[in-house]
């Protein structure tokens, strides 16, 4: 079965984002699919490569690059919720004139296209968020 | 072809989920899939009308409801038990309407006042049911 | 239908607003901080038994542990699950609902 899941919130403000990884890799163990990862409100801060929590915690956005890595897991960003935000890859800092990008390995800018079309290919859409 | 609802509980202003979940209502609506909306609990103040930001600087976000109709995002319904619990009436709501193609574009209005139970059907015929 | 829900019951009116909307024979799974309406003798407890008469009502057990809520204080029925039972609950339910 082909999952998508959506994550509304940032990494640590609320249990959302580990409910939501938690979940993911439970999928991936009972042999389903995740088609999509969609990031959305301050979900986006899942993918900032800037975060630097304590050695004694999980590194929720490493985590995700992992993910990512590991099992070929497709991470989309909302680039509208993403240009509010700050989380910007290599092109939207060049075409917003920012002297830096931010977006963490693994992560994907992409339109609401991107969250719909997850909804329309999936067999279950997930949400998680406050 | 999917059913999507997209269903709001927030009230207006106070946090961006309705107004980024309504980016997201006009975005999918062109992917040609039968779209609805349902406003419950705090959700059915997003639809107040009168809203003005102007003190606020902030946009409002009150007015592209009113577009909703092009996008031929046409069903909205809103839960009257919500309505009731905060003293509105379908009076107290914006006027928002869409064009009929197949009765000569007469105008109709897209709010659709719903019991609770009656709501409680249509969640269940969804295909994704997305929140905000 | 899988229903989850997120929020405290004390602190959020989601959990209640989920079971007026849940039709009978609905799967609840309550989540993250909503496992506190798991436990006998609250404020909510006789709603979360009401719901148990027409829908089955499952918890987070990694939420419940993390929260210290004690299997003795959880009202009898309450169905606990881990990751892979909340996976399989998506799949035997054709959609999920969630009531952030």
């Amino acid at each position: 079965m082909k999952f998508s899941v959506m994550v509304n919130e940032g990494p640590y403000t609320h249990q959302a984002a580990d409910t939501a990884y938690h979940f993911t890799r439970a999928v991936l163990d009972a042999g389903h699919e995740i088609f999509r990862i969609f990031f959305y409100h301050d979900g986006v801060h899942n993918g900032t490569r800037m975060s630097t929590p304590p050695q004694d915690d999980r590194h929720i956005v490493d985590r995700w690059s992992e993910l990512a890595h590991d099992h070929d897991i497709d991470l989309v960003v909302c680039v509208a919720a993403a240009q509010r935000r700050g989380i910007l890859d290599k092109d939207e800092a060049k075409r917003n004139g920012k002297d830096g990008d931010n977006i963490a390995p693994g992560f994907r800018i992409s339109g609401l296209g991107q969250l719909i079309e997850a909804g329309i290919e999936a067999d279950r859409l997930l949400v998680f968020g406050d | 072809m999917k059913k999507f609802m997209y269903v709001n509980r927030h009230a207006p202003h106070g946090t961006i989920y309705p107004l980024e979940g309504l980016e997201v209502v006009l975005i999918g609506a062109a992917f040609d899939q039968d779209v609805s909306m349902a406003f419950i609990g705090d959700g059915v103040f997003q639809l107040n009308k009168g809203q003005d930001t102007g003190a606020l600087g902030m946009k409002n976000s009150a007015p592209t409801y009113g577009a909703l109709g092009d996008y031929e995002v046409t069903k909205l319904y809103v839960e009257q038990e919500s309505l009731d619990e905060r003293g509105l009436e379908l009076n107290d709501l914006m006027n928002l309407t869409w064009e009929d193609e197949e009765a000569d574009w007469v105008e109709k209005p897209s709010i659709r006042v719903v019991s609770r139970a009656q709501l409680s059907d249509l969640l269940e015929q969804q295909d994704v049911i997305l929140n905000f | 239908m899988l229903h989850t829900v997120n929020k405290s019951p004390f602190d959020s009116h989601s959990l209640q607003t989920c079971l007026g909307l849940a039709k009978a024979g609905s799967d609840i799974l309550l989540i993250e901080d909503a496992v506190y309406a798991v436990m006998s003798g609250t404020a909510v407890t006789s709603m979360v038994e009401s719901a148990m008469s027409s829908s089955t009502i499952y918890a987070l057990e990694p939420d419940l542990r993390a929260r210290g809520i004690g299997f003795e204080k959880m009202i009898s029925g309450i169905n606990l699950v881990g990751y892979d039972g909340f996976v399989e609950l998506a799949v035997t339910n054709d959609k999920v609902q969630s009531w952030l």
